[in-house]
């Protein structure tokens, strides 16, 4: 039975991450989950609104939230780490203060119940992929990986209650479950630079160049991220990196859902691995058996 | 004729800034009964005290209200000044006009209206109440201390030395509690050892101090002067009268690898052990979870190897109870332990040590006998780097508060480390640098100045393991907020101090009450710091709030001075607020039929049956009677009578009736 949730892909997927949003569709599809986007949806604000003018930076995000309710979409999974930390924050801030919730209605002329269920790409795989994988799955993802989070998707703890905002556990477990072997690494959470990608590439360069290495030197094979911004840094940036390490770093960075694409049997097209800066050069093992690990639920803090 | 006299005060401010106390007086002096009715800035203060006293002599005052704080605050200083002007103390009543209506509502006609209405409630219940005499009941003079640390000994040791008897009750099989694990004292840096043991000694031999070692507290009832206190002794599974502490056993137990608790892990220990050589008592317990005999049914090394056959493999948890007079909680501290901090490695790297671990390693009876070598692989460390405030003064991981000891014993690390590794570099990031004790900062100078330790003001965001070295992030915040990097071979966290496991169970247990981070609570922060809101339990120690060992002592010694105080009085003098049965005129005699549903419902025991008999001696009428030394006043029987035949004294249903109807109705 097909089940129908909201999608909010926002501008990353569209345009210079749209590998992801392909990933993430091929993978809702592969376990007969339809995304729906979330209509005439717009831009989160991201970072730029809430550096200029608070009440835009709650409107932006507040206006996709009544679109959805005006849809009457309960969830909708939002793949883009800054999008969904967006959303959380402002859903979170609306639904606690009376006075503001009554200002955005005003601007955007609608009535919001602050009440959407917003996942973010890990927990719409614990939803709807975690417990079916192991019957779906073609090959054994035998690899050592580093599962690099970013600062969006984890914090802050006390609205976003997803993971821990230090050492956060919830990616390596679905890696594991896929028969990886995601290594104990100090930068999970560390900056990748953001935004700095475009005004100081030398800056990205010094951060993510640090991230890339430190997994390379501990043996990954390859990172798992689930954010378009880190992705773009540690990948698209790549020579930027290499320059300021004084070093070749040939490491390929893998969004969470194209890793389990590749795991189901999926094509370079249908997982969005061929447009990548830095080549994917994965091949998994034919999986013989079905690996008895069963995905767990990450522990709260 | 009721001859009523209303004091207002205005407590500075604390009052008069949100209620109109003159208007309050004015109409107050309006209510039937009220012969005079004022206000004044401090009530409490030797003018405002006489005040009441000339009114009463002045109007032949049949009752008193005091319009001003909690009765908790003053009641006994103006019962006490109304005792002195000749009129019966329980004629004076207090009207909370701070804590129920100043402080908790906004300046306002409606503030000053309530402040009015709580005033006719006392007015009305004053009209009703009647001169009571105090009762007195003999006090037990024997102090059970709970917690053998420097706290306990030293209050045990104080209290026993004024002559009086004590039984000091410690969890662990040995007293010497958390001093006995530091390696130096700061600031003198004289050997905690040298300074504690000879007191665990003299306590062993005081004439006056009973020890029970390896117990617990299992249940306390009864009141001041008379607590039932009983102990759990966990079984030690030994006959303590037949061992001598030759420790032959210890040396045969084949189980050697447990952590010892005592060495914070560092160390290990057998499964009949004592915690460490210089315990008291010195003589060993059977850990049952690790012991082979316990788990497989057999071993019994240690049975056939006693040379006076003190093993019991069979011996059961007994009870003592005992009869006390005062208790004193002393139960310390802990330091945050478990994966509180994934951030900064500990317990994940084994270099990753607590300041608890570091005082044994730099102990001369440690585990490395005083000489610094770290856990994982016995190397001297060239560089260690000390994280103060971790987990201290941080919201975020839920302790806002100050551990306070850290800054100290940080710094005296530091020196310790540097004295014993003279090439070494300690590092130390710090946030601020809280020195104030007597010698304090200067300690601090001198570990700066003299021993060249590096304190770096910011915080550490991150410890990972690299190529054998422990890699320290964290920023100097007096260097422009430049990241620091540091390649440390061993770091040292200056975890929060917490209240010690257990504290909360113990607090309900006692009926003391304690702040949200399970500290027990004085019962008032400045005024009464070595007092419980409980009366007869005291406490002292870092089981109140984290302490060095000076305040530690001071406390300990003030607890005590409050205990040998109490003892000095044969008779306890307690107010007169118990509950009696109603009598009256024959043929009724009293209203109580008997029913006793009051005896099994009272949680003090205090009720049973009382006869009335004739001249002859035949029984007329048996109904309850309420001993009035074991009552508490808590009205639980009260609530139970059907036929409304018992009243608490002070607070008779008339009384209480009277304060509400004073409230329903409107003037």
């Amino acid at each position: 039975m097909q089940k129908k949730i909201g999608y909010y892909p926002g501008c990353s997927l569209e345009g210079s991450s749209r590998e992801y949003s392909e990933s993430v569709v091929t993978l809702a599809n592969a376990f007969d989950v339809e995304l729906v986007q979330v209509p005439d949806w717009n831009c989160c604000g991201a970072t730029a609104a809430h550096n200029l003018n608070s009440i835009l930076s709650f409107s932006l995000p507040a206006r996709i939230l009544a679109k959805a309710q005006e849809a009457e979409m309960d969830t909708i999974v939002v793949p883009c780490a800054a999008c969904y930390n967006r959303l959380t924050m402002v859903q979170h801030e609306l639904k606690k203060d009376d006075a503001l919730r009554a200002e955005v209605n005003g601007i955007i002329e609608a009535e919001l119940k602050c009440d959407i269920k917003i996942l973010n790409i890990v927990q719409f795989i614990q939803m709807f992929v975690a417990d079916f994988v192991a019957s779906k799955q073609q090959f054994l993802f035998d690899k050592k990986v580093a599962c690099y989070y970013g600062c969006l998707l984890v914090r802050p703890h006390d609205v976003l209650d997803f993971d821990r905002t230090e050492d956060p556990q919830s990616m390596d477990e679905v890696m594991k479950s896929l028969g990886a072997n995601p290594i104990d690494w100090p930068f999970k959470t560390e900056c990748c630079g953001a935004g700095m990608s475009v005004s100081r590439t030398d800056i990205v360069g010094r951060l993510s160049g640090r991230i890339v290495k430190e997994a390379a030197d501990r043996g990954a094979e390859a990172i798992i991220v689930a954010c378009p911004m880190c992705h773009s840094n540690l990948d698209m940036r790549r020579p930027a990196l290499e320059k300021a390490m004084g070093e070749k770093l040939t490491i390929p960075v893998l969004y969470i859902s194209q890793a389990i694409d590749m795991a189901l049997g999926k094509s370079q097209k249908e997982t969005g691995i061929n447009r990548h800066f830095v080549p994917v050069n994965i091949s998994l093992q034919n999986r013989v058996a079905a690996p008895q690990v069963v995905l767990e639920k990450t522990e709260e803090n | 004729m009721a001859r009523i006299g209303v004091f207002i005060c205005h407590c500075g401010e604390n009052i008069s800034a949100t209620v109109d106390c003159e208007k309050v007086a004015k109409v107050a002096s309006e209510f039937p009964g009220v012969t005079v009715s004022v206000d004044y800035k401090y009530m409490c203060s030797d003018p405002g005290q006489n005040m009441v006293k000339e009114a009463i002599l002045e109007h032949n005052l049949t009752g008193v209200v005091v319009s001003a704080c909690s009765p908790r605050m003053h009641e006994p200083t103006f019962r006490n000044a109304c005792a002195e002007a000749g009129l019966n103390p329980f004629l004076c009543e207090m009207a909370n006009i701070r804590e129920h209506c100043s402080w908790v509502h906004e300046k306002s006609d409606a503030t000053t209206d309530k402040a009015i209405d709580i005033v006719r409630t006392l007015v009305e219940k004053v009209k009703r109440n009647e001169a009571l005499a105090p009762i007195y009941v003999p006090i037990t003079k024997t102090a059970v201390v709970i917690g053998g640390g420097v706290a306990g000994i030293q209050a045990s040791l104080d209290i026993a030395d004024a002559g009086h008897k004590v039984v000091l009750v410690e969890r662990e099989p040995s007293i010497g509690g958390h001093m006995s694990q530091l390696s130096e004292t700061f600031p003198t840096l004289d050997c905690s050892q040298c300074i504690l043991t000879p007191r665990m000694v003299d306590v062993a031999r005081h004439p006056n101090i009973t020890l029970y070692t390896y117990a617990e507290i299992e249940s306390v009832d009864g009141s001041i002067g008379n607590f039932n206190v009983k102990i759990r002794l966990k079984s030690k599974s030994l006959d303590e009268k037949l061992c001598t502490g030759c420790g032959a056993c210890i040396q045969k137990c084949p189980v050697k690898k447990i952590p010892s608790e005592f060495e914070q892990g560092l160390g290990k220990r057998t499964a009949i052990y004592v915690p460490f050589p210089q315990a008291v008592p010195n003589k060993p317990v059977i850990d049952r979870v690790n012991c082979t005999y316990y788990i497989k049914g057999k071993c019994k090394v240690c049975e056939i190897v006693c040379p006076t056959k003190a093993i019991r493999f069979d011996q059961e948890d007994s009870f003592v109870e005992v009869q006390a007079g005062a208790l004193l909680l002393a139960t310390g501290f802990d330091v945050l332990k478990t994966n509180f901090f994934p951030e900064y490695g500990y317990g994940k790297y084994e270099d990753v040590i607590d300041g608890l671990a570091f005082e044994r390693l730099a102990s001369a009876s440690g585990p490395t006998k005083g000489e610094i070598r770290r856990p994982s692989d016995g190397e001297i460390p060239k560089k260690i780097v000390f994280i103060a405030c971790a987990g201290s003064r941080d919201p975020a991981k839920g302790i806002e508060y100050c551990s306070k000891i850290c800054c100290m014993y940080t710094a005296k690390h530091a020196m310790l480390y540097k004295h014993k590794v003279h090439e070494g570099t300690p590092y130390i990031f710090y946030m601020d640098i809280r020195a104030t004790g007597k010698m304090y900062e200067e300690f601090v100078r001198r570990a700066i100045e003299e021993d060249e330790v590096k304190y770096i003001r910011g915080r550490v965001s991150q410890v990972y393991e690299k190529n054998g070295k422990l890699i320290v992030r964290g920023v100097d915040t007096l260097l422009m907020g430049q990241p620091v990097e540091i390649e440390a071979d061993m770091v040292v966290l200056a975890t929060a101090g917490i209240a010690s496991p257990g504290s909360e169970e113990l607090a309900q247990k006692l009926h003391v009450s304690y702040d949200k981070h399970k500290f027990f609570s004085e019962a008032h922060p400045k005024l009464k710091p070595v007092e419980t809101n409980t009366a007869g339990i005291y406490l002292a120690g870092a089981c109140q709030s984290t302490k060095d060992i000076p305040e530690t002592v001071a406390a300990a010694s003030g607890a005590a001075a409050k205990i040998a105080g109490l003892f000095s009085n044969d008779l306890l003098k307690r107010d007169p607020l118990i509950a009696v049965v109603k009598k009256c005129a024959p043929p009724l005699y009293s209203s109580c039929t008997g029913c006793f549903m009051c005896i099994p419902v009272c949680p003090y025991q205090a009720i049973d049956k009382e006869e009335i008999k004739d001249r002859s001696g035949n029984i007329i009428k048996t109904i309850s009677h309420i001993n009035p030394g074991l009552c508490q006043g808590c009205g639980t029987c009260v609530a139970f009578c059907k036929s409304k035949s018992i009243d608490i004294l002070g607070y008779n249903h008339d009384q209480v009736c009277a304060e509400v109807e004073a409230l329903l109705n409107e003037w």
